[in-house]
């Protein structure tokens, strides 16, 4: 029963958000207990299935490969809350951010849409349900992204509509063709049955339609463009929403499809994503260093940094699994914080240009020292978590000899390193040029403002003075990733009889 | 039949492709279109047709090969009202992009030229 309250908190809020008047200042306390109770549900059943194991939902009482399947080991619990984490600072940051007219067109209650299909998507043991997640959470997710009315969103939005489209559908005939070999979808029969009854041709099909599904939605290196091209239109809270959690369940799915359904690491599959994994921390970073907008170094960063999360589930080892989960929940953390401080620009300055920014650390310096902490944990300065996290992906790379790749790994964080220094520099350390407009206030940022920011450099630092605890648990979230006959009994139970077909 | 599926949908992919890679907003969504039914006779002829017989256990002791299998066509039937949403939204989504663009031509309203 708790393992849908993190989809179904999110439905009733929406439900309740819409019936409520439009305008009122009820919308924001009720969309502040949703996202709050999301984390109530969510730590609830990290607890659980840290003390007991998998936890297994049969919804509705269908049995396990005939219904839909809630399912929450290690790695859904901790991914759901880091949801409900990121909702919870969103909603928030909301208040501050959010002109009243959006407001007014059910901004809210999308959130609370798109917060629902994520924890979906992280919960659900069935493939075909999977995709019904993703188009909630895409659903949702468009509809905020095209609330503006400037031709750039608009376009930016069109951009983003139309190839996360093409993901689902690949996605879709991957899920087709699954279904004519395997006769199930639920993803621990899945497990059982698909390695009697893969060919290996079909095998290489659907493993690179799964890659090119996930990758679309990753924003892996060849597959990426939609990504920086519309990740900075939307206001700042959306931008972070999205930042934060769209890619990171690409990469959720990509880990457990592949895990569960393709365990060879021997597969040209691995090696293909060792490859991508690669070129996208170089090419992401390249462009980073190109952009002068700060939401755009911020979209390129995003995706080099998926590299990061993907390559070790190429390498195939609970150390390297370990790494790019640690490294999925720092990134998590401080990509969302940074855009909601692109937020505070746009609020001061109204443009997020680096040419037109500047002289923050003069005007506010406690402001900018906050600024710091995402900032630098991100480009991996020691002693803050984005060091631990490239620590734990680089370490286990050597380990596995790939000498080749820990190398592109560090220069890739000496990339972000500048990247990163040229932000504070050109942002917060320059002496402001001259504005075009002169005698424009700039509205005085409160604590209802900084809160969130605040709330998720805390969790950054916490993230980084709990570090040890934290690998401890990647670690036991790796293993129990790779034992998929854990997840096999756990599901399906001791006697089950094969799916009808 | 299944070949006539397959070459079916085939046809449909190869089309709904083409016309996403054209450069203009109604043809893109006209593609997605075509792609979505694709797959979806994809999923119907990779599950096996069956001939005239119901998805539907109407006495006990029917065996496996007296019925359809529901689960292809619950399926197709989700993913066609997803596809069906899905395309009435980004149909709105291309008039609002035509409205303040003035064009649908994805080179003239592209962000560099706002």
């Amino acid at each position: 029963m708790l393992l849908v309250l993190p989809i179904l908190v999110p439905l009733v809020t929406a439900i309740v958000l819409h019936l409520l008047p439009q305008r009122s200042r009820s919308l924001r306390v009720v969309a502040l207990c949703g996202s709050l109770g999301v984390a109530a549900a969510a730590v609830a059943i990290f607890l659980r299935v840290q003390r007991d194991g998998i936890q297994v939902l049969q919804v509705g009482g269908w049995p396990a490969p005939f219904g839909i399947t809630l399912v929450a080991d290690l790695f859904s619990a901790i991914m759901v809350v880091m949801v409900s984490v990121i909702g919870v600072a969103v909603t928030g940051a909301s208040f501050a951010g959010v002109d009243p007219q959006r407001e007014a067109f059910g901004y809210h209650a999308l959130i609370q849409v798109v917060l629902m299909g994520v924890a979906g998507a992280f919960l659900t043991g069935d493939l075909f349900n999977l995709y019904v997640w993703f188009e909630v959470m895409l659903i949702g997710s468009f509809v905020l992204m095209s609330l503006h009315r400037t031709r750039a969103q608009l376009h930016a939005a069109f951009t983003y509509v139309g190839l996360n489209l093409l993901a689902s559908a690949f996605l879709l005939t991957a899920i087709g063709l699954l279904y004519g070999q395997a006769g199930t979808l639920n993803l621990a029969d899945l497990a059982r049955v698909w390695p009697d009854r893969r060919t290996s041709g079909l095998d290489a099909a659907l493993s690179m339609l799964f890659l090119t599904a996930f990758g679309i939605k990753a924003g892996l290196f060849p597959l990426f463009f939609w990504l920086p091209a519309s990740y900075h239109t939307p206001p700042a809270a959306v931008g972070a929403l999205l930042a934060g959690l769209l890619t990171k369940v690409g990469v959720y799915a990509m880990i457990r499809v592949f895990t569960l359904l393709f365990p060879d690491p021997g597969a040209s599959v691995y090696t293909m994503l060792l490859l991508l994994s690669g070129s996208t921390m170089v090419v992401g970073l390249m462009g980073a260093i190109a952009q002068h907008d700060f939401r755009r170094v911020l979209s390129f960063n995003l995706v080099g940094h998926i590299g990061f999360t993907t390559v070790g589930l190429a390498l195939w080892t609970p150390q390297a699994l370990a790494g790019s989960i640690l490294y999925v929940l720092h990134h998590m953390l401080v990509i969302s914080t940074l855009f909601l401080v692109s937020g505070l620009f746009l609020r001061q300055r109204r443009t997020t240009d680096l040419r037109a920014l500047g002289d923050v650390y003069r005007a506010r310096p406690a402001v900018a020292c906050l600024v710091m902490v995402p900032l630098f944990s991100l480009a991996g300065m020691p002693p803050l978590s984005g060091f631990i996290a490239k620590v734990a992906v680089v370490g286990p790379m050597i380990g596995a000899g790939q000498y080749l790749l820990a190398a592109v790994s560090l220069i890739v964080s000496l990339l972000t390193l500048w990247s990163m220094a040229r932000l504070w520099e050109e942002a917060f350390w320059k002496p402001a040029p001259a504005p075009a407009s002169p005698a424009t206030p700039q509205p005085p940022l409160g604590a209802v403002t900084l809160a969130p920011v605040v709330f998720l450099v805390c969790l950054t630092i916490g993230l980084t003075v709990i570090a040890g605890p934290i690998s401890e648990l990647t670690l036991r979230t790796a293993q129990q990733l790779l034992d998929r006959d854990a997840y096999v009994r756990a599901v399906l139970g001791k006697e089950v009889p094969r799916a009808a077909r | 039949m299944e070949l006539l599926l397959a070459v079916v949908a085939g046809v449909l992919y190869a089309t709904g492709l083409y016309l996403m890679l054209r450069r203009r907003l109604a043809q893109l969504i006209i593609g997605l279109g075509l792609l979505s039914n694709g797959s979806n006779i994809l999923i119907l002829s990779a599950a096996g047709v069956t001939r005239a017989k119901p998805p539907l256990i109407v006495h006990a002791g029917m065996t496996a090969d007296q019925f359809a299998d529901p689960l292809p066509q619950s399926l197709i039937l989700t993913a066609i009202v997803i596809g069906f949403g899905v395309l009435a939204f980004s149909l709105v989504l291309a008039h609002r992009v035509h409205a303040s663009a003035g064009s649908d031509d994805i080179d003239t309203i592209g962000p560099d030229r706002v």
